[in-house]
């Protein structure tokens, strides 16, 4: 552990001059956006919505933190959404009609067995990740249609919901879960053989396959790890909302993506953390708060995500950080 | 080509088999679902339907066309069905709204252009992925187009309008014209001129094309703006056969048009393929879907299955490199 502290300590003083620049600029856009909404809008800086945006950047950090870790070895996931629509679905359905376990482990299990189709695309199919994942996008959204057939469940029990829905000192659940899930995955992506792996794979995956490291069953592991972490994200999405439709994922990838790249985690791999994903997700809640704040429509949302991504890598690019391999 | 070059013998001893172990997979999946169609639905191998699942494909192979030199760039464009629906919707309001045709198919031209220079500056010039450009791209497209509409359809078009889909001329329907069209431009454009050229470079070996001392980027933006003007040109087409112009029309075209394109056996990497193959693949495609209907499986098993067949179609190719 000391040696962990000493190489971190070390890392911050020789910070490089790129990945300052992403620190700067996120905490820049972070203090400019809390600095406009409060001057904008007199009910920015109220405890309701303040909880109301950690809440929501707490979900959106749950969506994000799975893709954060594939984007990590160099991969993408674009099924995330829809994985996380088709387990929303499944969940739902049970819990409602009473099957409380059985709606929680079939999340779960749906997540993770969508991750694992893509991990066996992905590593032994050596199939490009974008087209496998884009792939499975539709298989998703194609099951969950044939298993809601159109309709729409509502109505979850209270003691489901408290994972969505509660408080506990004062403090959203979902807030609390997403620190849990910061800090387990921080500590999986720094201080374990499959964090390093992830780290070694996105970085150089040559070096990486020549120092003798299982990349096929450290990328599977990855890929199962993203579809689990979407199931777990359906389960908090549906207490929340307290209703589930086959619609649920299609509006969710994009935010993702914009989440994972406003965390300046590098679309090429190796570089970025799950602290940074943190950071994006409540810079984009902050974003969507703003603009629901300000009375913007919400078709604009996509175009607004949209943006995001595209300035985000865009200026990181120009701002001189090696986020993308020329 | 190349893989038959680095076979020269075994090529000359069973010719047969090396083409048919070459042949992209739409050939195969197309001989299928034809043969098992014709015989066990009836109403699969008559002209009326024959003539219907042609028409339906005219505006995927149009967009799948743009799509290929994408794809042989080693690129990819998500954004192509969302930006189709961006053009109906933009062409249509310019229609109702009491502009002529021409100027409305310009500005439909314009959009797509637009949309295919700035996917293809950030891609070629910035050196983005080409998948989250295009995603990106995919969200605006999206949002301009429903906030255009408020999220309701186009409609009351002028009757003149419905020829784009509905005309005949030399007894062949305008959209098959217009794929002849698309296809002719396109074989031309990449077989017959050095921007041809440049594509399958560009995706072979992009630095070797940059040591030359050829401005790739230009060819490389070139190529998205060709991928994004097709699709406002199929826009019409999609929009007089919906009688409407919807904003989210095209989602999921860009889909249907990836797996076109892989069917008809174009790699994803090093500008392997070829625009015949994308016809045959569309034709695959299109073919599935109908077949699919006529056998009575719902479109929401239709989206699985199609997902389904562009995996299960690049994991062979994947295959066979490993294999050649």
């Amino acid at each position: 552990m000391s040696v962990e502290a000493s190489q971190l300590a070390a890392r911050i003083g020789h910070l490089p001059s790129d990945r300052l620049f992403v620190i700067v600029s996120r905490l820049a856009a972070l203090a400019l956006l809390i600095a406009a909404l409060s001057i904008l809008s007199p009910y920015f800086l109220t405890w309701g919505n303040f909880i109301n945006v950690m809440r929501q950047a707490a979900l959106q950090f749950m969506m994000a933190a799975g893709l954060t870790i594939v984007v990590l070895t160099g991969g993408i996931d674009l099924a995330v959404g829809a994985i996380l629509g088709l387990a929303a679905c499944l969940s739902a359905s049970l819990i409602s009609q009473g099957y409380l376990v059985f709606g929680v482990v079939s999340a779960l299990l749906s997540g993770l067995a969508c991750g694992l189709a893509n991990g066996v695309l992905v590593a032994y199919g050596r199939i490009p990740a974008f087209i496998a994942t884009y792939g499975m996008l539709w298989i998703a959204h194609g099951l969950g249609y044939v298993f809601m057939k159109g309709e729409v469940i509502y109505g979850l029990p209270d003691g489901f919901r408290f994972i969505g829905a509660g408080f506990v000192w004062g403090i959203p659940v979902p807030v609390l879960i997403a620190v849990a899930l910061l800090v387990v995955l921080h500590v999986l992506l720094h201080a374990t053989v499959l964090g390093r792996a992830i780290y070694a794979i996105g970085g150089n995956p040559t070096a990486a396959r020549l120092s003798g490291m299982p990349i096929e069953r450290r990328l599977l592991a990855v890929y199962a790890l993203s579809g689990l972490l979407s199931g777990v994200a359906a389960l908090v999405v549906i207490a929340r909302i307290n209703a589930a439709d086959s619609s649920l994922g299609e509006d969710l990838l994009l935010p993702a993506i914009a989440a994972v790249c406003l965390g300046g985690t590098s679309l090429f791999g190796g570089v970025g953390g799950i602290a940074g994903t943190a950071i994006g997700s409540v810079i984009l809640a902050l974003i969507v708060n703003g603009l629901n704040l300000l009375g913007v429509q919400t078709f604009w949302q996509n175009a607004v995500m949209g943006a995001i991504i595209l300035v985000s890598v865009l200026a990181d690019q120009l701002g001189g950080a090696r986020l993308i391999r020329q | 080509m190349r893989e038959t070059a680095a076979h020269p013998q075994l090529v000359e001893r069973m010719p047969l088999l090396q083409a048919a172990l070459h042949a992209p997979g739409a050939f195969y999946l197309l001989a299928i679902m034809g043969a098992f169609l014709t015989l066990w639905t009836p109403g699969f191998f008559t002209a009326a339907n024959l003539t219907n699942v042609a028409l339906q494909v005219a505006v995927l192979t149009i967009v799948a066309l743009g799509m290929t030199l994408i794809i042989l760039t080693e690129g990819i464009d998500l954004s192509l069905g969302p930006v189709l629906g961006l053009c109906g919707v933009g062409a249509s309001l310019m229609i109702v709204a009491g502009y002529p045709l021409p100027l409305a198919i310009g500005a439909a031209v314009i959009i797509g252009a637009c949309f295919g220079l700035l996917n293809g500056t950030l891609i070629a010039v910035v050196g983005m992925p080409p998948f989250i450009v295009t995603l990106g791209s995919f969200g605006i497209a999206q949002s301009i187009a429903t906030v255009l509409t408020q999220g309701d359809s186009v409609v009351n078009l002028p009757s003149y309008f419905r020829w784009f889909n509905d005309g005949v001329f030399l007894a062949v329907p305008v959209p098959i014209w217009a794929t002849f069209a698309a296809f002719a431009a396109t074989w031309l454009l990449l077989y017959g001129t050095k921007f041809g050229r440049y594509v399958f470079a560009i995706g072979g070996n992009r630095q070797a094309l940059i040591l030359t001392g050829t401005r790739v980027e230009i060819y490389h933006i070139a190529v998205y703006v060709y991928g994004g003007v097709l699709a406002a040109l199929a826009s019409f087409i999609m929009t007089a056969r919906m009688n409407a112009a919807h904003p989210t029309i095209g989602v999921g075209l860009e889909f249907d048009a990836i797996a076109a394109v892989i069917l008809g056996g174009t790699s994803f990497e090093k500008g392997r393929g070829g625009i015949a193959g994308t016809v045959v693949g569309a034709l695959a495609v299109g073919v599935l879907r109908n077949g699919l209907n006529l056998v009575g499986v719902g479109t929401e098993w239709q989206v699985a299955i199609v997902g389904l067949v562009i995996i299960t179609a690049v994991a062979l190719d994947s295959l066979r490199r490993l294999n050649t």
